[in-house]
C-alpha cells in the first residue's frame, strides 16, 4: 500500500493516510494550499509517447504506487455474477480509465469503490478492495466516512434544488463545522478548482437548476472536491454533454489529478486515451487487460483488446 | 434510392393517386378525433362555467360587509356568516395541520423505505381505500370513537374527521412526487457521504416540494367543502363559539341547513357561503403558487 501521500509539493488531498477518519482540523488550509502547487508534476505528465487514432496518448512513464488495490474481487447482482476475479491497482494521483462494451462491469466496479451498491439489497461484493490497510467492502465500515474520502461524479448532472453556494456547502456541512468566512472561502476554492468560479461568482445565491448542463456537471465536480476526498470516481461524466463542455471537463480531470486519485469510466476510447494514465479494458465481467494508456492503445497484448479498440465489436 | 425500390417496400403507396387518397383518409380521421375532443372539452367547460356563473350570480347578491361581521341570526332578522366562516377556518386549518405531517411521513415511508415490501403494499392499499372512502363513513367512524365516548359533538371531533380525509390525499401525492425524482439524485446525495435521513429531508423533500404542496392544497380544497364528516362530529353551532370542545359552526353545514330552509334570506346566505368557500380555496391556491414561484 502506498504510504507516501504526505508529499508537500502536491499537498493536501490525502492528509490522513492510515485511517478512515476524514478531515483533520487544519485541512481547510491544506486544501487551499493545494490550489497553488504542482505545476511541475503537470509538466512532467505532458510528454506523450504514442498515438491512437491521431490522438496523442499519455506517456508510458511509470505508474505511481497504488492508492487503492483491488484483489480477486467478485460482484453479484442477486445470483448473477457481474464481476469475476478482478485485480487492479489505482495508482496514486493518476487517472485510471475503464473501458469496455456496455454491461462489461466497468460501472459496477466503480460503484463498488464507494459502496454505492450497498444502497440496493441483493447486491454484494466478495474479495479485497484495500485502501490504507482497510477493506472497503467490509460490511462494518462507516460508509459516510468512506464516501467523504472517495467522491463520485455521475453521468447525468444532478444539481440539488438549492442555490449554487448551498450546493457546494451541502457536502462540506456533512463532515465539517466551518464558520461563515471559512465556508465562503471553501466554496470559492471548490468552484475555482472546478473551473466554474468565473461563471458563477456573481450569482452564487441563485438556483443551481438554472445552470447549463456543462456548468451543472462542473458544479457537481466542485461539490465533490469541496469535501476534499482522496479519490474521485467519474462515471461517464461527459456522455450527456456537448463537445465544448466535454473538453472543459477533460481539462479539469487533467488538472485535478495533481491532488486526487482518479478513476473514470467512459464509452469513449478517445477520451480514455486523452485523460488516462492507465487504461483497463473490461469484457463480460472480466478485466482483460490493464496497461499504461499508450501501451494499451498502441500495442495491446490481448486479442480481445485489439478487436475492441479497433472497433470490431462493442 | 430509385422510385422502383421505394414503391416495393410493403405498405408504401404505389403511386401518387393512392397516396392522395391515404392523405384524405388521414385528414378525415384527424378531423373526427379533433371534433370529438373539442366537443367533450366544451361540454365539461359548459358545466363548470354554468356552476360558477350560478354561484356568482346568486352568491354575489348576498355578499355584504355584514356577512363577515355578523353571526348567524334567526330568519328575517339579518345576520351574517361570521361564526361559520371562523369555524370553518379553524377546523380546516387544524385538520390540515394534523393531517399533513402524518400524510407526508407515510408517503415518505412508502417512497423511500418501504419499496415493494409487504408492509408497504398493505399501507399503500389501505391508504388508497381511505382515499376513495365515502366521507360520511369517516364522519360515522369519528362519531363512534370520539363523539359517543367523550360526551358529545365538538370541534375537535370535526378536526379529526377532516384530518383523516387529508391524510390519504397527502400520502398519495407525496409518494408520487418522491418517486418522480431520479434515483441519480439520491445517489449523488449518498455519494457525498450523507445519511439517508438527510438525503430525504434536505434534498428529496425540497425537490418535490411543489408537488407535495399541490397535494396539500387539493386536500384543503376538499375538506373546505366537506359536509358529511362534520354532520356527525362538530355538528354546527348557531351561536358564536371558538371553543373546540363545544359543537362548532362551519360553512358547509350552514349552507346545508340554510339552503334547505324555506326562508329567502337564509337561502341567499347559503349561496353567499358557497361563494366564500370557493373564493377562499381559489385565493389560497393563488397565494401558494405565488410563494412557490418567488422561492424559485
Amino acid at each position: 500500500m502506498n504510504q507516501t501521500t504526505g508529499d508537500q509539493t502536491t499537498g493536501s488531498a490525502a492528509p490522513s493516510a492510515g485511517t478512515l477518519n476524514p478531515m483533520p482540523a487544519n485541512a481547510a488550509q491544506a486544501g487551499l494550499a493545494a490550489q497553488k502547487v504542482g505545476a511541475t508534476a503537470q509538466a512532467a505528465a505532458q510528454s506523450s509517447s504514442g498515438s491512437f487514432g491521431g490522438m496523442a496518448v499519455r506517456s508510458t512513464a511509470g505508474m505511481n504506487p497504488a492508492r487503492i488495490a483491488i484483489r480477486d474481487l467478485d460482484f453479484f447482482y442477486g445470483t448473477n455474477k457481474a464481476l469475476k476475479g478482478i485485480s487492479l491497482d489505482l495508482p496514486d494521483r493518476q487517472v485510471t480509465g475503464m473501458i469496455g462494451p456496455s454491461g462489461c462491469g466497468k460501472s459496477t466496479l466503480l460503484r463498488i469503490l464507494n459502496r454505492m451498491y450497498s444502497l440496493y439489497p441483493g447486491q454484494r461484493a466478495e474479495g479485497q478492495v484495500m485502501m490504507d490497510g482497510e477493506n472497503i467492502i467490509d460490511p462494518a465500515l462507516d460508509l459516510n466516512a468512506l464516501r467523504a474520502r472517495i467522491g463520485m461524479v455521475f453521468q447525468k448532472p444532478t444539481p440539488f434544488p438549492m442555490t449554487i453556494a448551498e450546493n457546494i456547502a451541502f457536502g462540506i456541512r456533512l463532515h465539517e463545522n466551518l464558520n461563515r468566512a471559512e465556508m465562503a472561502e471553501r466554496v470559492e476554492w471548490a468552484l475555482t478548482r472546478a473551473a466554474l468560479w468565473p461563471e458563477v461568482k456573481d450569482r452564487l445565491n441563485s438556483s443551481a437548476m438554472g445552470l447549463s448542463g456543462g456548468q451543472q456537471q462542473r458544479l457537481c465536480i466542485a461539490r465533490t472536491i469541496a469535501v476534499r476526498p482522496e479519490v474521485i470516481l467519474f462515471d461517464e461524466p461527459t456522455s450527456a454533454l456537448d463537445p465544448i463542455s466535454t473538453l472543459k471537463i477533460e481539462e479539469l480531470i487533467d488538472e485535478l489529478k495533481r491532488d486526487f486519485t482518479i478513476a473514470i469510466v467512459t464509452h469513449n476510447m478517445q477520451q480514455a486515451a486523452r485523460c488516462a494514465d492507465q487504461v483497463a479494458f473490461f469484457y463480460l465481467g472480466e478485466l482483460v487487460e490493464v496497461a499504461p494508456a499508450a501501451d494499451l492503445f498502441t500495442a495491446p497484448r490481448q486479442k480481445r483488446t485489439q478487436e475492441y479498440i479497433t472497433g470490431r465489436f462493442g | 434510392m430509385s422510385a422502383t425500390t421505394a414503391s416495393s417496400i410493403p405498405g408504401r403507396p404505389k403511386d401518387l393517386r393512392a397516396s392522395a387518397a391515404l392523405g384524405r383518409r388521414r385528414a378525415r380521421m384527424d378531423a373526427t378525433i379533433r371534433t370529438l375532443c373539442t366537443l367533450a372539452t366544451l361540454l365539461g367547460l359548459l358545466f363548470l362555467v354554468s356552476i360558477l356563473a350560478t354561484l356568482i350570480w346568486k352568491g354575489a347578491s348576498g355578499l355584504s360587509f355584514r356577512v363577515f361581521t355578523d353571526v348567524t341570526k334567526p330568519p328575517g332578522s339579518g345576520g351574517g356568516l361570521l361564526n361559520p366562516i371562523v369555524g370553518s377556518l379553524i377546523q380546516v386549518a387544524l385538520g390540515t395541520l394534523v393531517g399533513t405531517p402524518i400524510g407526508l411521513l407515510v408517503g415518505t415511508y412508502l417512497a423511500e423505505y418501504a419499496g415493494n415490501s409487504r408492509l408497504g403494499n398493505v399501507v399503500r392499499f389501505v391508504s388508497d381505500v381511505l382515499l376513495s372512502a365515502p366521507s360520511i363513513l369517516i364522519g360515522l367512524f369519528v362519531y363512534q370513537f370520539l363523539v359517543l365516548p367523550f360526551g358529545g359533538f365538538s370541534g375537535w371531533a370535526g378536526v379529526v374527521a377532516l384530518a383523516i380525509i387529508v391524510i390519504p390525499v397527502v400520502v398519495r401525492t407525496t409518494e408520487d412526487m418522491l418517486r418522480l425524482l431520479p434515483n441519480t439524485l439520491r445517489e449523488a446525495v449518498i455519494g457525498l457521504g450523507a445519511p439517508k435521513w438527510k438525503m430525504i429531508v434536505l434534498v428529496c423533500w425540497r425537490a418535490a416540494v411543489s408537488g407535495i404542496l399541490t397535494g396539500v392544497l387539493l386536500a384543503v380544497a376538499r375538506i373546505a367543502g366537506e359536509t358529511a364528516p362534520l354532520l356527525f362530529t362538530s355538528l354546527g353551532n348557531l351561536n358564536w363559539s371558538v371553543n373546540l370542545s363545544q359543537p362548532m359552526s362551519s360553512l358547509p353545514i350552514t349552507i346545508y341547513s340554510y339552503a334547505g330552509s324555506p326562508y329567502e334570506d337564509w337561502i341567499t346566505l347559503a349561496w353567499t357561503g358557497a361563494l366564500v368557500i370557493t373564493l377562499g380555496v381559489l385565493g389560497l391556491n393563488i397565494v401558494a403558487r405565488a410563494v412557490l414561484r418567488a422561492r424559485g
